[in-house]
């Protein structure tokens, strides 16, 4: 018995999975533009601008498939766990690495959660900004994982990726989106400096991520 | 009385897409049979993205009325998305942008579907002009107040309102052509879209001089008569299946060609200003499906108003 519901659990994932992809599809035809780095199975880090909560779900469409199945978005628990739709979806079909963004109520540090997820051979989906941007600025000032990440597992790829019209698409507190296209630049991968500072690896990935963002308007 | 020339045409257009992958494969064979010429390449994209659209259309004639109206229903979805991707655009936009995929866009295809002349034809330059800026206007911010609400409108008028003249073809009366109307949708989208391949292959055997240089590079005089000319000369061979005469058909091919012309000069200079080279990136070899339709988005309701004008009864 508790096998069958595994294994309807699991179906359903599956089908919800391929709903969600059949839905970004339609709504953002989403393109990877892969510019300075390949789709193949290597361990890495793609880093993201977070402007929706649809972001993470458009990087997971447009990753090959044998990829996708490998790679697990860096979500917020306290987003995630707030209705049992959510949590099936951030749990089972995304299989999402939760972390608690509240210092005071985690139980688990954020840092060894990712990090041991990498150690289990998956590659991860991390947006450095923390939260949504909403406003003007195009990036907002990166948070210290990303580091922590790098200098943890210094051989894994620090992919940039950059994701554009998605603001448009859906707004924070929108809930119908507006069928935009959508372009997703992956950008050459970085990694730590033995001897680079925090302050300094921050500022260099969030400008390469920028970069992305020039050389997509430009083509 | 439909199926023999319907399907006559569309042989004859399966007959021309033979030959072409015919002509294609033997250029890579020659050439370059390591597929290193991108000229060739992107030519036998074109030629397997044609056989992809053509079995499309084809169903959807087939299926008749509905299939018609849904297939360019969807048509002017994939476009509308393609071109509000690129306008510029607010959060205080929101809602009046998704009111066109979501209210507009339906409702035209509804009227369309329920033969409402009266409305389908100045429901968008009418009401959604007048209204969607309301929605705008309401939620806040003026910056750019004025371009926004304008690219907006283009895009309806060129992605809805202009696509949905396609099948609102099949409702026009023409008396002792009952029945037959979806040769005018097949014949129409033959000519304009033969002139745009037939003006990029005189293009390329003999194109020299540019019509705008800054415009678009592949646009030459030299393919622009050769292309409206022999499209005009092979869609009048055609008239017999239409309701006009021989000459009647051969004005209406000018025009339509003409109209397919400026309709891809007015949609390159849009992405020359927007800095894109392409629309989308949806149909291997074309780009995008504005790239596809702009011929047509310009030429339909021309042809549908010039139909409607002299021939209905």
């Amino acid at each position: 018995m508790q096998g069958l519901k595994v294994a309807v659990r699991s179906l359903l994932a599956i089908f919800l999975g391929k709903v969600i992809l059949l839905f970004a599809r339609f709504v953002t035809a989403p393109r990877a533009l892969w510019s300075g780095i390949e789709p193949i199975p290597r361990q890495r880090v793609y880093f993201a601008n977070h402007t929706s909560n649809g972001d993470f779900v458009l990087i997971w469409t447009v990753l090959p498939m044998a990829l996708r199945s490998r790679t697990r978005p860096v979500a917020a628990l306290d987003y995630w766990l707030t209705s049992r739709l959510r949590a099936f979806i951030g749990r089972d079909v995304f299989n999402a690495v939760l972390i608690d963004r509240r210092p005071e109520s985690r139980a688990e540090d954020p840092v060894s959660q990712m990090v041991a997820a990498l150690n289990d051979g998956f590659s991860l989906i991390l947006f450095p900004e923390g939260g949504r941007n909403s406003g003007d600025l195009a990036l907002l000032p990166f948070k210290s994982g990303l580091y922590h990440l790098a200098k943890h597992r210094p051989e894994v790829d620090l992919v940039p990726v950059w994701i554009s019209n998605l603001n448009h698409v859906m707004p924070k507190g929108q809930i119908i989106p507006v069928p935009l296209i959508c372009t997703l630049t992956f950008g050459a991968p970085l990694h730590v400096d033995a001897n680079e500072t925090k302050d300094a690896f921050l500022t260099r990935s969030s400008e390469s991520l920028l970069a992305l963002s020039r050389l997509e308007e430009g083509t | 009385m439909t199926a023999p020339h319907l399907l006559w045409l569309l042989g004859g257009v399966a007959a021309i897409l033979i030959v072409a992958t015919l002509i294609g494969q033997a250029l890579r064979l020659r050439f370059a049979p390591d597929g290193t010429n991108p000229v060739i390449e992107n030519l036998n994209a074109r030629i397997a993205a044609w056989w992809g659209m053509v079995a499309l259309l084809s169903i959807a004639f087939l299926a008749g009325r509905a299939g018609v109206v849904i297939l360019f229903a969807l048509l002017s979805f994939a476009a509308l998305r393609e071109f509000l991707s690129l306008t510029v655009k607010h959060s205080a936009d929101h809602w009046s942008l998704a009111a066109g995929f979501f209210v507009i866009l339906p409702l035209q295809y509804w009227l369309i579907w329920t033969d409402w002349y009266g409305l389908y034809s100045i429901f968008v330059p009418v009401y959604a002009f007048l209204l969607l800026p309301v929605v705008s206007a309401l939620r806040g911010t003026t910056k750019h107040f004025l371009v926004r609400v304008a690219e907006t409108q283009w895009a309806l008028m060129l992605c809805i309102f202009c696509i949905s003249h396609v099948p609102a073809l099949l409702s026009l009366e023409i008396s002792g052509f009952e029945g037959r109307n979806v040769i005018l949708i097949a014949w129409m989208i033959f000519v304009v879209q033969l002139s745009d391949v037939l003006q990029y292959v005189w293009g390329k055997l003999i194109g020299r001089t540019k019509v705008a240089p800054n415009l678009s590079p592949s646009k030459t005089w030299e393919g622009f008569v050769g292309g409206t000319l022999s499209a005009t000369l092979i869609g009048t061979s055609l008239w017999w299946m239409t309701p006009f005469s021989l000459l009647e058909a051969a004005g209406m091919c000018l025009v339509i060609t003409m109209m397919g012309f400026f309709g891809g000069l007015v949609m390159s200079a849009i992405k020359r200003d927007k800095g894109v080279k392409d629309w989308g990136h949806m149909i291997a070899g074309h780009g995008g499906f504005i790239d596809r339709l702009d011929s047509v988005i310009f030429a339909a309701p021309i042809f549908f108003h010039l139909t409607r004008f002299w021939w209905t009864v």
